[in-house]
């Protein structure tokens, strides 16, 4: 039955793309059954997209399929014959890939060495020129090509994720699996990108597995859809065949989040003002320049922005984290260093990235967690001794009002889903009244609901004339809740507009720099 | 229907109930287990070096624990470690791990010792809170300077307090045989013997001396601040997640050098209290080793100091037995170093299991399902 597995340098030479399909493919985690017989057919030289909620199970299943997992029960075809995959290597050799969400590529080498050194057969000594004559015949039958000479620190996003594809091309893979490849592109970079893995699908040299959550790629590039729910397969079709709608429907099931929230007329005086900071960045060789920001009361400024441009930096300038070596931070008018003084009287609050990792103390409870703005206020004093009673209280309430699912709010607060994590920390940030409310990627791996439900909350807290900043990698989000909408590059604010004549070419091409 | 609420609402109470339960039982039960692999590692040491392990925990328990005279040993010892542990186990709390109560203690102790002879002809009420606040403050200063190097300089506070430990030990040596020196001691360098006045005597009733009294309850102090403050709470807070706190705005910087500083300063109340209850004078005596070993009982009870109590008994017990088991058994002084080094690794590996152990999620697997 298995065939002796090919040579890396034979497998390059094969063509003709590999079609797969999982039949019954059920995986359980103990108790837990993360795929439930779930069959899906990928058609050689299609490009399939797999829809799903997070958990829903879509990476379960990619795992399955490139041997990260064993299945408990269930079969995988490729290209019509039982297919066992038994680890990733294994998938490797039968040209089966992967492209992961993020980079797997050395900074500091070039494509070509990338390239070269991604492959099992390294020699011990590399013949460079023999090798980039043979690269450059390589990259010469492709579609589209990167510079070959170039070190990969120095492409743009959308270069290096062709490089991603074009590696597993030059490695044999005839069936690819893309994981949310444009999560760190830009709208423009994810269109090229896609727009060239969908020819070479089109071309026949290649099967495409993509997993993702954004409905427009799916229309604009894939020919087949399957989506996934709680580990079940709902649903699956042509694209051609599916609104967005349907697909929403399919991936919620009864679901429904709620409605977004009205935005409410407001106006107000500016709360937060930021004039000629200057910060180093997280590497401190660049530097964070916000020459000028300010955010009225009932206005929602988002900062959209790819991953990296320095939005971390600055939201740790705005906690605090991060010493400033020039400019003025003000909160209504009076000097801001975002102490907790500061921060209670000028009614402060932040909802970072991560909440889990940003916001809480994982060990602690939900209790102690939902208390950490509240535990030493006694009116507008302070105490001295911990009131664990009443600490208890207001957090069996916030969680009540906000929906919090959690055993007890005795559990440890690493014991609760994303979302749950997400809703509690909200809960406490905005308990009471809140002046300035700085968030980082509020909504990051959250289902639908959590999604909907916390955008709302955002929204009602800004009708309620709080001053929003809002930072995101999603320009949706931004793009939904925003009432003006920044753009953050290479630690500079380089454009603004109001949301409502916000044109997304254009953002995009300011998030990318080239504008 | 209403009959259905009431049903249900009895057992997720009992539930409720024994979530936080579950949620603690790790914490008791993972120290448990590396203590029994620990004992059990060194029993096949002295297996292999041909001694009966049976007749070695008995005659520890026998010379630790057996008798009132073992008892009376075993809390003589118990004082200095339970300060000793407290140096380790509240900056801990806050995510720090301070390992250079040694040198807090023998500072303590040469502080006692010179300001002993100082305050020579004062009157005891005076005197004696004097040399012990001093031996708290240098002991605060010390380990203080730890938490201030990290947070102002960056320096890693575990190196840091190992360091200056050696520092402080070889300051000792010069100090007490050198300007603080009694020109009577001739064989063993030590500051002059303290006035019979400012001497610690013994608690009545016990043949132990009153620092047992107050390491006990500086236990129950550090308990109470920890777990029943506020200041505490902001202090686990930063210890539960540093940025957590930066962005609650809370004074991480401030909570860290006083957290550190009142670790040193137990440490260095044992190190008054070796000299004024013990020795009657600062000498190298003072570098025995309570430092190092408070840091296995603080890991061991996993930095709350309630649990430090307990912990310290035992390991004071098994020291006090020391001298019994090398005479018994023909084994070297460097056993109980031993058989204490088989138990720090594994209380060490132990920490890979946390949250391994997850009892709340087995309880609440219904509910996620």
């Amino acid at each position: 039955m298995n065939a002796p597995a090919l040579p890396e340098a034979a497998s390059r030479v094969r063509r003709g793309a590999v079609g797969i399909e999982t039949v019954g493919m059920t995986m359980r985690f103990g108790s837990f059954t993360a795929l439930d017989a779930v069959s899906i057919k990928v058609r050689p030289g299609s490009f399939h997209a797999l829809l799903g909620e997070n958990g829903a199970g879509k990476s379960t299943l990619v795992k399955c399929i490139m041997g990260f997992y064993h299945a408990t029960s269930g079969d995988l075809l490729i290209d019509g014959f039982d297919g066992h995959v038994r680890d990733p290597r294994d998938a490797h050799a039968k040209g089966l890939g992967m492209v992961y969400q993020h980079f797997t590529l050395v900074p500091a080498l070039t494509a070509a060495e990338n390239l070269v050194i991604s492959r099992a057969d390294v020699p011990a000594v590399v013949d460079w020129a023999e090798e980039l004559t043979a690269l450059r015949a390589f990259m010469d039958a492709m579609p589209f090509r990167v510079p070959l000479t170039e070190p990969v620190h120095r492409m743009a996003a959308g270069e290096k994720q062709k490089l991603e594809i074009l590696k597993q091309l030059y490695l044999g893979r005839r069936f690819l699996i893309l994981d949310e490849p444009t999560s760190v592109l830009t709208p423009d970079e994810a269109d090229e990108v896609l727009g060239h893995v969908k020819a070479l699908c089109a071309s026949g040299a290649l099967s495409v597995l993509m997993i993702t959550h954004k409905f427009r790629e799916v229309t604009a590039f894939a020919d087949e859809v399957t989506v996934l729910r709680r580990g079940r397969h709902v649903g699956s079709g042509l694209v051609a065949d599916l609104s967005h709608a349907d697909m929403a429907a399919m991936m919620m099931g009864d679901a429904r989040p709620a409605a977004p929230a009205a935005r409410a007329e407001t106006s107000g005086a500016p709360v937060l003002e930021l004039v000629g900071i200057r910060a180093r960045d997280r590497s401190g060789l660049k530097e964070i320049a916000i020459d000028g920001l300010s955010v009225r009361a009932g206005e929602i400024v988002g900062i959209a922005g790819i991953s990296g441009n320095g939005q971390m930096e600055l939201m740790e300038i705005l906690t605090g984290q991060r010493a400033t070596s020039a400019g003025t931070m003000r909160v209504h008018g009076a000097p801001y260093r975002a102490t907790r003084g500061e921060e209670r009287r000028l009614k402060v609050r932040y909802l970072p990235e991560e909440p889990l990792h940003n916001a809480c103390a994982p060990r602690m409870s939900v209790a102690e967690n939902i208390g950490f703005r509240s535990f030493e206020a006694a009116g507008a004093g302070t105490r001295f001794w911990l009131a664990p009673g009443e600490m208890r209280r207001r957090a069996e309430r916030l969680v009540a009002d906000y929906k919090v699912k959690t055993t007890s709010v005795e559990a440890p607060i690493a014991a609760l889903s994303g979302g749950n994590v997400q809703r509690a920390v909200l809960s406490r940030e905005l308990d009471g009244e809140v002046d300035l409310l700085i968030i980082s990627n509020p909504c990051f791996g959250l289902d639908f609901i959590a999604v909907a439900e916390i955008r709302s909350r955002i929204m009602a807290a800004r009708n309620a004339g709080a001053a929003v900043l809002l930072m995101s990698e999603d320009l949706d989000e931004i793009l939904e809740l925003a009432d003006r909408v920044l753009v953050m590059s290479e630690g500079r604010i380089v454009y603004e507009c109001a949301a409502a004549e916000a044109d997304i070419p254009t953002l995009g091409r300011h998030m990318g720099g080239h504008a | 229907m209403s009959a259905g609420v009431e049903i249900t609402a009895p057992a997720r109470s009992a539930r409720a109930w024994l979530v936080p339960l579950a949620g603690r039982a790790e914490g008791v039960l993972l120290p448990l287990a590396a203590l029994v692999t620990g004992f059990a590692a060194f029993a096949l040491f002295l297996v292999l070096l041909g001694k009966n392990p049976w007749t070695f925990y008995t005659l520890v328990y026998q010379a630790g624990f057996g008798t009132g005279f073992s008892w009376t040993n075993t809390l003589a010892r118990a004082a200095p470690l339970l300060l000793a542990a407290l140096c380790v186990a509240i900056p801990a709390r806050l995510g720090l791990v301070v390992i250079g109560g040694e040198g807090a203690i023998v500072l303590g102790g040469v502080m006692a010792g010179g300001l002993g002879a100082v305050l020579g002809g004062w009157p005891a009420l005076i005197a004696m809170p004097l040399m012990a606040l001093g031996a708290a403050l240098i002991g605060g200063l010390w380990i203080g300077a730890v938490g201030a190097l990290r947070q102002w300089r960056g320096v890693n506070e575990t190196i840091a307090s190992l360091l200056m430990a050696y520092i402080a030990i070889a300051l000792m040596n010069h100090l007490v045989e050198g300007p603080l020196r009694d020109a009577a001691s001739l064989n063993k360098p030590s500051t002059a013997p303290l006035a019979e006045a400012l001497r610690v005597g013994d608690m009545p009733g016990f043949s132990v001396h009153w620092g047992l009294a107050v390491a006990f309850l500086a236990c129950i102090g550090a308990w109470v601040l920890i777990e029943r403050t506020t200041l505490g709470f902001s202090a686990r807070i930063a210890g539960g997640n540093v940025r957590a706190a930066q962005v609650q705005g809370l004074p991480v910087t401030k909570l860290v050098v006083g957290f550190t500083a009142l670790g040193g300063a137990c440490a260095g109340l044992a190190g008054y209290f070796e000299v004024s209850a013990v020795h009657g004078s600062a000498n190298a005596s003072l570098a025995a080793g309570y430092g190092y070993t408070g840091i296995l009982i603080a890991f061991l009870a996993r930095h709350n100091p309630l649990a430090i109590i307990p912990v310290a008994l035992l390991l004071a017990g098994i020291e006090a037995s020391s001298g019994l088991v090398q005479r018994r058994m023909e084994l070297p002084d460097a056993t109980m170093t031993v058989l204490q080094g088989f138990i720090f690794v594994a209380i060490l590996a132990s920490e890979t299991f946390t949250g391994r152990l997850d009892l709340t999620r087995w309880l609440s697997r219904g509910e996620r399902a």
